[in-house]
């Protein structure tokens, strides 16, 4: 158990380290973990997803905590997390120590000039792998659509294109949801 | 999260200007890492220093791990209930859809070049087809923005 601590530690203390634009910019790296560990599947993901947008708190450090916990339980949780936050905590001191101006610096504006485009990128590829096993049954030889969800996603996403709608917090569309999934039987 | 920030540590604790917390927000969004911890860990910092940065960081990092594990629990004794199934048959569309949602206006608000395109297009085919780590996609972006800063600074001079 010990060494999956460690390595709950060091694979968050990564993905706080590369995890570049905020919470959504981890799930890339939590997609990976499903393919390198076996501490949780892409079905369990789309979960983790689900409970970590629905409640407070950033949905990155939500994500590990869940995934932490789905792994060893509480410690787990508290490990992953802290694993997490460890590199923001050296490099914001670091840089408000010895930088002035960081967000000017020539060498930070190239470099955010070429990753913020490429953010979007990689996270629809991730955002793709979750709608394939979400809305398809995975089998060996094919993908079986699940009419249900892919119909609710659809509309879901049709109505977060007006204004009204955007703004209505995840928790109530996930809450919608599961009334649809349990009245219709999905 | 900025403007509970702002009425937070602005208006009624007065701990940094706003100015001041525009500032970090904006080295918390271009650091790695998630934003309210970088923007926590900066506040904090310039308050007490380095132990100051560490307590603020972890009072962002609390309420998640205990609704987040309160959550996790429930759901571990619940799950193969057949209606707690079909709820998240429900929500696996939901997800989807906020998902989508998220890295349609993310695209929305990054793509404003000629370059960004290319860059977005570039990464979006190396991320889905080739077995290239994440971080090795990142690291690339950075060193292709940097060098396209220094050629665009050459032609200046």
């Amino acid at each position: 158990m010990i060494k999956t601590v460690l390595q709950l530690f060091w694979e968050f203390f990564k993905i706080g380290l590369f995890a570049v634009g905020g919470g959504p910019a981890t799930l890339p790296y939590l997609m990976e973990l499903t393919k390198t560990h076996d501490w949780y599947t892409m079905e369990e993901l789309t979960d983790m997803i689900a409970v970590s947008e629905s409640t407070p708190g950033p949905l990155g450090l939500n994500m590990a905590t869940y995934a932490g916990f789905k792994t060893v339980g509480l410690f787990g949780g508290v490990v992953s997390t802290l694993g997490l936050a460890l590199p923001s905590i050296i490099i914001i001191v670091l840089i408000a120590k010895f930088l002035e101006n960081f967000s000017e610096n020539f060498y930070v504006k190239g470099a955010f000039k070429g990753i913020r485009p490429t953010i979007a990128a990689i996270i629809a590829a991730s955002v793709y792998q979750v709608c394939r096993v979400s809305l398809f049954a995975v089998t060996e030889t094919a993908l079986i659509p699940q009419i249900g969800p892919i119909i609710l996603c659809i509309i879901i996403f049709i109505l977060l294109q007006f204004k009204k709608f955007s703004k209505i917090h995840p928790a109530l569309w996930f809450l919608g949801a599961m009334i649809v999934g349990v009245v219709f039987k999905l | 999260m900025l403007p509970m920030l702002k009425y937070e540590l602005v208006e009624k604790r007065n701990w940094i200007s706003e100015e001041e917390l525009l500032d970090c927000y904006a080295i918390g969004q271009c650091t790695p890492g998630i934003i309210a911890v970088n923007t926590a860990t900066y506040v904090g910092y310039k308050k007490r220093g380095v132990i100051g940065g560490i307590v603020s960081t972890f009072g962002m990092i609390t309420p998640s791990l205990v609704i987040i594990t309160a959550v996790a629990v429930f759901l571990r004794a619940f799950m193969d209930n057949v209606w707690i199934k079909h709820a998240f048959m429900g929500i696996r569309g939901a997800v989807c859809a906020l998902m989508l949602n998220t890295v349609y206006t993310l695209a929305k608000k990054s793509l404003k070049s000629i370059f960004a395109y290319i860059m977005c297009a570039a990464a979006f085919i190396v991320a889905m087809f080739l077995p290239v780590p994440t971080v090795v996609i990142v690291l690339a972006a950075a060193v292709v923005g940097i060098v396209s800063e220094m050629i665009v600074r050459r032609k200046r001079t």
